[in-house]
Formats: C-alpha cells, sequence, structure tokens
C-alpha cells in the first residue's frame, strides 16, 4: 500500500516530442484516480512513466515515499493492465498468472494459493488450463486483471483496460473494477479518454489537455465546476452548450448584470436549460426545434436560436411531442451560468449580489 | 475456385500427374539401379522393375564403401554430412535468433548499420566468397576439420532478417508486460519469444538442414581426408572412377541413402510446423 507522488515531471521523447509539459500529481494512498482527456494529452506517457517503461525526463516520481525515477518496472512493485491484455500466448491462464510471482520467487505453494483466490474473485477458475486464445474478449480482460491482482502490488495501473470491449461489457467490467479496487484498497491509476468511465470510476479524477493537467478534484465537482472552456466542453456527454456573450446580447438576451465584463463565452449544461420558467431568476432565450433525440427515459431537444452557430441541446425528462420548426422558449437559470473569460477560457465567477 | 468442370478436373489433374511423374521417375529409377547386381547395366539399358539385390548393395555401401572410388563407408559420410547439417542449421538458428533479437530490442549506436551490414550477407552465397574463405580457413588450419566444414557456413546470418520481421509483429506490450513481470532481456528471450518463434525455428531447421547436407562446392575443397568427406561430395567420387566403369548399382544405392535425412526431416518437421500454425492464432 503507497500513493504515489508525482513533482514537476516532464517527458520529451527522443524525437522531440514534448509529451508532458510538467505535471505535479498527488495520487493518495488507495484511491483511484483516473486520468481523462483526449487522444494523445499525454496519460499513457505519464502512466508508463509511473509503471517505468518510459524514462522521466525531469522531475521525479515517488511511489510510497520512495524515489522510483532510475528503478526498473519490476522493483517498482506495481502491475499494468494493458489495452490489448498483453497475455502471453503460449502459456496457459494460470501460466500467465503465475509469471510475474514466479520471476520474484513466491514459493510455489503461495503462487497456487494466490491464483486459486485471484480466479474465485474473478471467476476465472473454470478457464485457469486455456490459453488466452481460447477466451472471449471480456474473459481476456478478466485474465489480464487477474495477472494485476495476484501480484498483490503497491499500485495498479490500467491502460483504457475497457476500450476493446462492446459497450455493455464495457459498463460491466467498469462497475467489477470499481468494486475490486475498493476490495483491495490498493492504490490505482486508471488511463481512459472515455469522461463517462472516469466519471463513474474515479475518486479523483484528472483531466489532461495537451501535457498539462486542466483540472482535477472530485468527479462531480469537476462536472459541476468546470474551471475552463476545455473541461467544459469534454466532460459530459451532450457536453456543455457553450455560447459566445456577443451571440446572445445580439440576440437581445437580457444577461444579468453580475456577470464579469471580461467573459467571453457563457457554459449552459444541457440538463441546467429548461423549457419552463424556473423560479429563481433566470434568462430567456427565443428558440425554434431543430431535432429530438428520444433516448427513452429523456430527450435531447436540438434548439436552433437566431445568430447562434450552434444548436443548443437540452436535456429534458420524458418523450418531447415537439415537431421540427415549433417555437421554443429556453431558459437558464442565473446560478446555473458558467462564464468563461475571453482571452483565457479561463472560468470567471459570477458575482453574486452581496 | 467453386467451379465444376469435369475437364478442367481432369486437366488439370494430368498436369499435375504429370508433374509428379517429372520429379518421381528419376528418383524411382535411382531406386531400381539400386536393387540391381553390378552387371545389369552393361547392356546400356536401365531396367525398370526392382532386382534382387538391394539388400547386398545397400548393406555393402553402409560397411565396406568401394575402396577403387577411395570413397569410405557410406555410413561415415553420412555422419558427417549429419554433423555438418545440424551444426549449420542450429549455429545459424542461434546466431540469427540472437542478433534479430539484439536488433529488434535493444537500442545501441549504429544498430541500423549493424542490420544492413547482416542483410547485405544475403546477397553473398558462400561461392562467392569462397576463395577468400578457404584461404582464411587453410590458415587457421581448420581443413579437414568439422569446425572448417561448418563454421564458415554458418557465419551468415541469412535468417536474421526472418526472425526480425517476425519480431517486429510481436506486440510490445508483450516484452513490457514481462518487464513489469520481472523478465529481464534475457528472460523474455527464453520465455516468451522463443517459444513464439518455434514454428519459424521448425521451418528455418529443415530449409537450412536441407541447405547444409546438400553442400558440395565447399567440402569439395576444404576435405582431402576419407575421415571427413560428405555423403554429396562422396557420391561425386564414386561416380569418379578411371578406367572401369562406374558401379552404378552402389552409386545408385549411395544416393538413395543421401536422400533419405532431408526427406526424414521434411516429413517430422512437417507434423512440427503445421501444429505450430493451427495452435498459434494470428
Ligand atoms: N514512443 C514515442 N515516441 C515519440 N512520441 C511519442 C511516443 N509515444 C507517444 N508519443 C507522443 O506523445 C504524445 C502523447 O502520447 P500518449 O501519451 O500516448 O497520449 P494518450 O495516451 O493520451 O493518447 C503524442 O503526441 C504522441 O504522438
Ligand atoms: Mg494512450
Amino acid at each position: 500500500m503507497a500513493g504515489i507522488e508525482i513533482k514537476n515531471v516532464r517527458k520529451t521523447y527522443a524525437g522531440g516530442v514534448e509529451a508532458i509539459k510538467g505535471i505535479d500529481l498527488t495520487i493518495p494512498d488507495g484511491k483511484l484516480v483516473v486520468l481523462v482527456g483526449p487522444s494523445g494529452c499525454g496519460k499513457s506517457t505519464l502512466l508508463r512513466m509511473i509503471a517505468g517503461l518510459e524514462t522521466i525526463t525531469d522531475g521525479t516520481i515517488e511511489i510510497g515515499d520512495k524515489v522510483v525515477n532510475k528503478l526498473e518496472p519490476a522493483e517498482r512493485d506495481i502491475a499494468m493492465v494493458f489495452q490489448n491484455y498483453a497475455l502471453y500466448p503460449h502459456m496457459s491462464v494460470r501460466g500467465n498468472l503465475a509469471y510475474g510471482l514466479k520471476n520474484r520467487g513466491t514459493p510455489k505453494v503461495e503462487i497456487a494459493e494466490r491464483i486459486e483466490e485471484a480466479a474465485r474473485i474473478l471467476e476465472i477458475t473454470p478457464f485457469l488450463d486455456r490459453k488466452p486464445r481460447q477466451l472471449s474478449g471480456g474473459q481476456r480482460q478478466r485474465v489480464a486483471m487477474g495477472r494485476a491482482i495476484v501480484r498483490q502490488p503497491k499500485a495498479f495501473l490500467f491502460d483504457e483496460p475497457l476500450s476493446n470491449l462492446d459497450a455493455k461489457l464495457r459498463g460491466h467490467m467498469r462497475v467489477e473494477i470499481r468494486r475490486l479496487q475498493r476490495t483491495f484498497k490498493t492504490t490505482a491509476v486508471y488511463v481512459t479518454h472515455d469522461q463517462l468511465e472516469a466519471m463513474t470510476l474515479a475518486d479523483k479524477l484528472v483531466v489532461m489537455n495537451a501535457g498539462r493537467i486542466e483540472q482535477m478534484g472530485k468527479p462531480l465537482d469537476v462536472y459541476a465546476n468546470p474551471q475552463s472552456l476545455f473541461v467544459a466542453a469534454f466532460m459530459g456527454s451532450p457536453g456543455m452548450n457553450l455560447i459566445a456573450v456577443g451571440e446572445l446580447q445580439a440576440l437581445g438576451v437580457g444577461l444579468p448584470d453580475a456577470i464579469p465584463a471580461s467573459t467571453g463565452t457563457l457554459g449552459l449544461r444541457p440538463e441546467d436549460v429548461t423549457l419552463e420558467a424556473p423560479a429563481e431568476p433566470h434568462i430567456v432565450i427565443d428558440a425554434s426545434l431543430d431535432a429530438v433525440e428520444l433516448v427513452g427515459s429523456e430527450s435531447l431537444v436540438y434548439a436552433r436560436a437566431q445568430g447562434i452557430e450552434k444548436d443548443i441541446v437540452v436535456r429534458t425528462p420524458g418523450i418531447h411531442p415537439g415537431e421540427p420548426g415549433d417555437a421554443l422558449t429556453l431558459h437558464v437559470a442565473h446560478s446555473a451560468l458558467h462564464c468563461f473569460e475571453q482571452t483565457t477560457g479561463r472560468k470567471v465567477e459570477i458575482q453574486r449580489a452581496a | 475456385m467453386v467451379e465444376n468442370r469435369p475437364f478442367l478436373t481432369f486437366l488439370s489433374h494430368l498436369v499435375l500427374i504429370a508433374g509428379v511423374f517429372v520429379v518421381a521417375f528419376p528418383v524411382y529409377l535411382a531406386f531400381i539401379a539400386s536393387t540391381h547386381g553390378p552387371t545389369d547395366f552393361l547392356s546400356g539399358l536401365i531396367p525398370l522393375l526392382p532386382g534382387p539385390h538391394m539388400i547386398e548393395n545397400y548393406s555393402t555401401m553402409l560397411t565396406e564403401g568401394v575402396s577403387t572410388g577411395g570413397a569410405p563407408p557410406l555410413g561415415t559420410m553420412m555422419w558427417n554430412s549429419l554433423i555438418m547439417a545440424l551444426t549449420i542449421a542450429i549455429g545459424k538458428i542461434a546466431i540469427s535468433i540472437l542478433s534479430a533479437f539484439a536488433i529488434v530490442y535493444f537500442r545501441f549506436p549504429f544498430r541500423q548499420t549493424v542490420f544492413w551490414a547482416i542483410f547485405i550477407t544475403l546477397m553473398l552465397p558462400v561461392e562467392v566468397r569462397i576463395l577468400p574463405t578457404f584461404e582464411v580457413v587453410a590458415n587457421l588450419k581448420m581443413l579437414n576439420s568439422y569446425a572448417g566444414l561448418t563454421i564458415p557456413l554458418i557465419a551468415s546470418a541469412t535468417a536474421t532478417f526472418l526472425f526480425r520481421q517476425f519480431f517486429l509483429t510481436v506486440p510490445d506490450e508483450l516484452m513490457e508486460a514481462a518487464r513489469v513481470d520481472g523478465a529481464g532481456a534475457l528472460k523474455f528471450f527464453r520465455d516468451i519469444l522463443l517459444p513464439l518463434s518455434l514454428t519459424n525455428i521448425a521451418a528455418l531447421f529443415v530449409i537450412l538442414f536441407i541447405y547444409g547436407w546438400n553442400q558440395y562446392l565447399w567440402p569439395l575443397l576444404i576435405t582431402t581426408d576419407a575421415d571427413y568427406y560428405t555423403i554429396v561430395m562422396g557420391i561425386k567420387r564414386l561416380a569418379d572412377v578411371t578406367d572401369a566403369e562406374p558401379k552404378w548399382n552402389l552409386v545408385m544405392s549411395a544416393t538413395v541413402l543421401a536422400m533419405l535425412p532431408p526427406v526424414l526431416v521434411v516429413i517430422f518437421m512437417q507434423r512440427l510446423f503445421v501444429k505450430g500454425l493451427v495452435e498459434t492464432e494470428k
């Protein structure tokens, strides 16, 4: 059991690509930290530096208060689950689980016990003597998890472990991983580009962008309080509606005075846009219905307002009966507005009336 | 093709049978000749049916040899050929797989240069460098020795290219998983890369064994001591008698015996790599 401390870490690849541009991050003992961000933002690079598979250009990484910069992956006492599982094709499932322990000189009896235990937890006991190619994708994924669990390492590192599974299985394994991590209370770093996976798994969510940390915190805090346009757009599906202040003003929307003058963009969560007027102070946007997506339990209404480039997405419960062309009045409570600075894209707080 | 035209079927079978006949008939003749007595060929006609002297011919060749041809008993020559073919096949595979491992998995200066240097040896068959090689081997006093027979032929890592291509198809994550699992470079090689390469090794072994077994010019050049004759060059000496008809029955029994080991290797190894092909999913 150990936390991971990342201090001012940088990575420049041999070709000159600066993949990580200075990252400070604390991964608390026993917690599951998710690194999320678009493809190419450096998530895998950071994870692989923690694992010891990439050299660290600058800065230090500590696992359990011990600087590991110079240590081989095996000496760091971590276990990694790869996207393509990386099971040894010629070994049986049992052989795959045993290999890491054997190399560490774990006694045979203990190896057998640990494999039994892990296989029981993961429900792969019937497959122990099969080769990986005789397993389905989901079963391989479990074996890959098993290979990490039997080692009882200081930390689990996951690099997009579910992206090769179909949607249903992915949802199932997500819950499973959460449960396992809670059970073992092993520190875990989990990399994904899927914001839903990130939201549901994380104790602590780290949103990365272009080699930097954009924002971190509890998943719901990050969702409720995106600190930049990037995070606002990335988290949530559908993402936040981002509308230029100028466009709203041109449309004659009455904006509250409390909005700081430096604001360039307003952000509206689809679920914060309502078709009925709320009791609290709100803004009103006149629009017309462009399209409706019926998801079943809720509807996504795409509303077009004059002079506003993108459709405003409205999430409304139940089945919306409207037809394209219908007039709509959109309402957003003042308290639900997110303001982003024109120049930097950072969040600016609305000045609350004293 | 899922066509069903009787005439085409007939035609393709005809062509195949003709092909088999062209290849197999000389072999058949050699076998027939090896079963006759020494006088049966004097008429100039080769009989088409087996004669009664098979056992006699073969045992003569295996135990005594033909003294006039200056050739030792076949047993010795077959043994020499076997040692030569095995050493070359195993040696080449060992060198190639190790150098491919180094080229693919280690970063060192001039890695590409090394690869191309090895690659170029692909284009240099033994015959091209045979004179300088002979000079070197002679100076090293390796004439008439197994070392002389094999080392110069091992010393080209032709199969490196093949192993390199194969290693490049092995996902990097496998090596990384092994590193996390505490396997160093050599352990990874032994526990993972080598078992995965088994099919390739088997295929190469067949090719290289036959290559080594069929060497003719090189053994002819560097062996003058009958104890080191190999069978393929030995046959030449058997047929090369002065002032007399070659004993064709004996020459042919030597030929048939010389063909056996490569055939056995192919038959045995074929099973192994068909098994390998079925087992490794690509
Ligand atoms: N081995 C490498 N050599 C050079 N550049 C690399 C290497 N691996 C990744 N990169 C670059 O580093 C950046 C971050 O990559 P990566 O960490 O894989 O992103 P992510 O996992 O977030 O998609 C990308 O621009 C990628 O092209
Ligand atoms: Mg990645």
